[in-house]
């Protein structure tokens, strides 16, 4: 029993740890936004390897995700006759969840899992360490471009993401099981709102984007720089950043769709 | 002559593991300084010291005038700008190519043209051999050649100083012979104070003008390669002709050998 409160005791302390830890380094990359402005460059290099090596991954699962949502959509809705609001039912449940939610996990396993590999071997090979004797703070000059990219990209993958699985449903609906074309884009656009259903979700992918490319780039950065530890931690950046992703989206559909 | 670097009573800690205890090293300018002793006595952990990315426990570090430890942040960052470091593993940016390795800290820290820097990153090159590899990536080159484009990269700013961390472990005798002749004669062409942590006997006794033999957290002995040659302790002898038992055992401390082999299987 004392056994167990004190291993539940040491479990608390470090993760209490990290945590704090984690927050100092958000902390540093902040400070070092501003100063990134200056050499955005850093930035849009980042932005080809985080955002459009992501793009495929998201695009394909886009158009199958919204193919899968017209089919079932279709077979519920069909029973009530009301199989032309699949336009509505789809656009909704991408721009609010599905877009958000989705690439978000598509994007922790494609891009976060790269960038904490990436920065947990820089540390292991003393490749940070190196730049720290340079007198070039690893940060902000490694670790701050990423994190804006991440949190740039993310949005802009979920929209795809949307968009895509959108012309997938309609695909389905229209050209396969005959919803009237004129039905599911006008229904969408008069059900779907712009603050209410769209800045939602966009809001929700920034959010995302946010906390995955924080849980990335922490993971990496503290990473036990061995090849098991660099392992451990790619592993824990997709594990965690799901849990984060989903629960987090629980919290924020409760406050955007609560009342 | 005041020290390059002077450390007093340096105490510092891994979680129970004391690494130093007490030791006052001094660093001259424009020698080349060893600092020597067998694996996991903590000479990398000094060069960190040094080069403040480790706090100490206790004691101080002085380096040019200045208390490493007591710097502000960017303080330390420009005194780091004169301070050149050799990673053992060369810590080469593997993403980008030999020039560019180069030529990062001059990037980083000055507004030079890129004609400048270009003639510049030329100059080390050529000064390490490898001018005609600028094109490749690190991951092509053998491990003798990153530790000299490494070296290259140390001297872009031409700092006053050099760190070199293991610089001859893992070498052919043809880069390392390279390597032992570099590190003195770019001591002496620029005018720079080396500090060399290694266990190669041979070759830096070759090299250095002083050394340090660290053991057991603290200064054993000190002075010049002949002084220690002639040493008359044991321990010294042992470390400077590689005997393989002395004051340092060749077996690691536990059981004796007959009680193990006596004790039978539950005892694994």
């Amino acid at each position: 029993m004392i056994d167990f409160i004190r291993t539940l005791g040491r479990w608390a302390l470090g993760t209490m740890e990290r945590l704090g830890r984690a927050t100092l380094l958000l902390v540093q990359i902040l400070t070092g936004i501003p100063e990134l402005m200056m050499r955005f460059s850093l930035v849009v290099q980042q932005l080809f390897y985080v955002g459009v090596l992501s793009v495929l991954i998201i695009l394909v699962s886009g158009l199958f995700v919204g193919m899968v949502l017209g089919l079932q959509g279709y077979n519920t809705l069909v029973d009530f006759g009301a199989e032309e609001s699949l336009g509505v039912l789809v656009s909704l449940s991408l721009v609010r969840e599905l877009g958000p939610v989705v690439s978000a996990l598509l994007f922790a396993g494609r891009a976060g899992s790269a960038l904490t590999a990436e920065i947990g071997l820089m540390k292991s090979t003393e490749q940070l360490s190196g730049m720290e004797m340079m007198a070039v703070d690893p940060v902000r000059r490694v670790i701050a471009p990423r994190f804006l990219a991440g949190l740039i990209s993310m949005p802009l993958l979920a929209a795809m993401f949307s968009a895509v699985g959108i012309l997938g449903a309609f695909l389905v609906g229209h050209s396969l099981l005959g919803v009237d074309d004129g039905a599911f884009w006008s229904q969408m656009q008069a059900k779907t709102d712009w603050y209410e259903d769209i800045l939602n979700g966009v809001i929700k992918s920034i959010v995302f984007g946010f906390v995955v490319t924080w849980i990335a780039l922490f993971e990496g950065y503290d990473a036990v720089p061995t090849s098991e530890g660099v392992g451990r931690s790619t592993t824990r950046t997709v594990v965690h950043s799901a849990f984060a992703i989903l629960g987090l989206d629980f919290v924020l559909t409760a406050l955007m769709f609560g009342e | 002559m005041t020290p390059l670097i002077k450390i007093r009573d340096l105490h510092f800690n891994r979680g129970d593991k004391v690494i130093f205890d007490g030791v006052d090293i001094d660093i001259y300018r424009g020698k080349v300084t060893a600092i020597m002793g067998p694996s996991g006595t903590g000479k990398t952990t000094l060069l960190k010291l040094i080069g403040g990315q480790l706090r100490p426990q206790r004691g101080s570090i002085v380096v040019d005038g200045e208390d490493v430890h007591k710097l502000s942040r960017k303080a330390l960052y420009a005194l780091r700008k004169r301070m050149g470091m050799l990673f053992q593993s060369g810590a080469l940016l593997t993403d980008i190519n030999v020039f560019e390795n180069v030529a990062f800290p001059l990037y980083e820290h000055t507004d030079l043209p890129e004609s400048m820097i270009r003639d510049l990153v030329l100059m080390k090159l050529q000064a390490v051999g490898l001018r005609n590899a600028r094109d490749m990536m690190p991951a092509e080159l053998s491990g003798g050649m990153a530790r000299r484009v490494a070296l290259a990269r140390a001297m872009a700013l031409d700092p006053m100083m050099i760190l070199y961390d293991e610089p001859f472990t893992g070498q052919d005798p043809i880069s390392m012979g390279t390597l032992v002749n570099l590190i003195r004669r770019m001591n002496d062409a620029m005018g720079l104070t080396s500090i060399v942590v290694s266990h190669d006997v041979a070759e830096t006794t070759q090299i250095a003008d002083d050394i340090y033999l660290l053991s057991g957290g603290k200064v054993v002995d000190q002075g010049t390669p002949e002084q220690l040659q002639k040493s008359g302790s044991d321990w010294v002898e042992q470390f400077m002709q590689g005997l393989p038992d002395g004051p340092v055992p060749f077996h690691y401390p536990g059981t004796e050998f007959a009680d193990d082999l006596l004790a039978g299987e539950e005892n694994r």
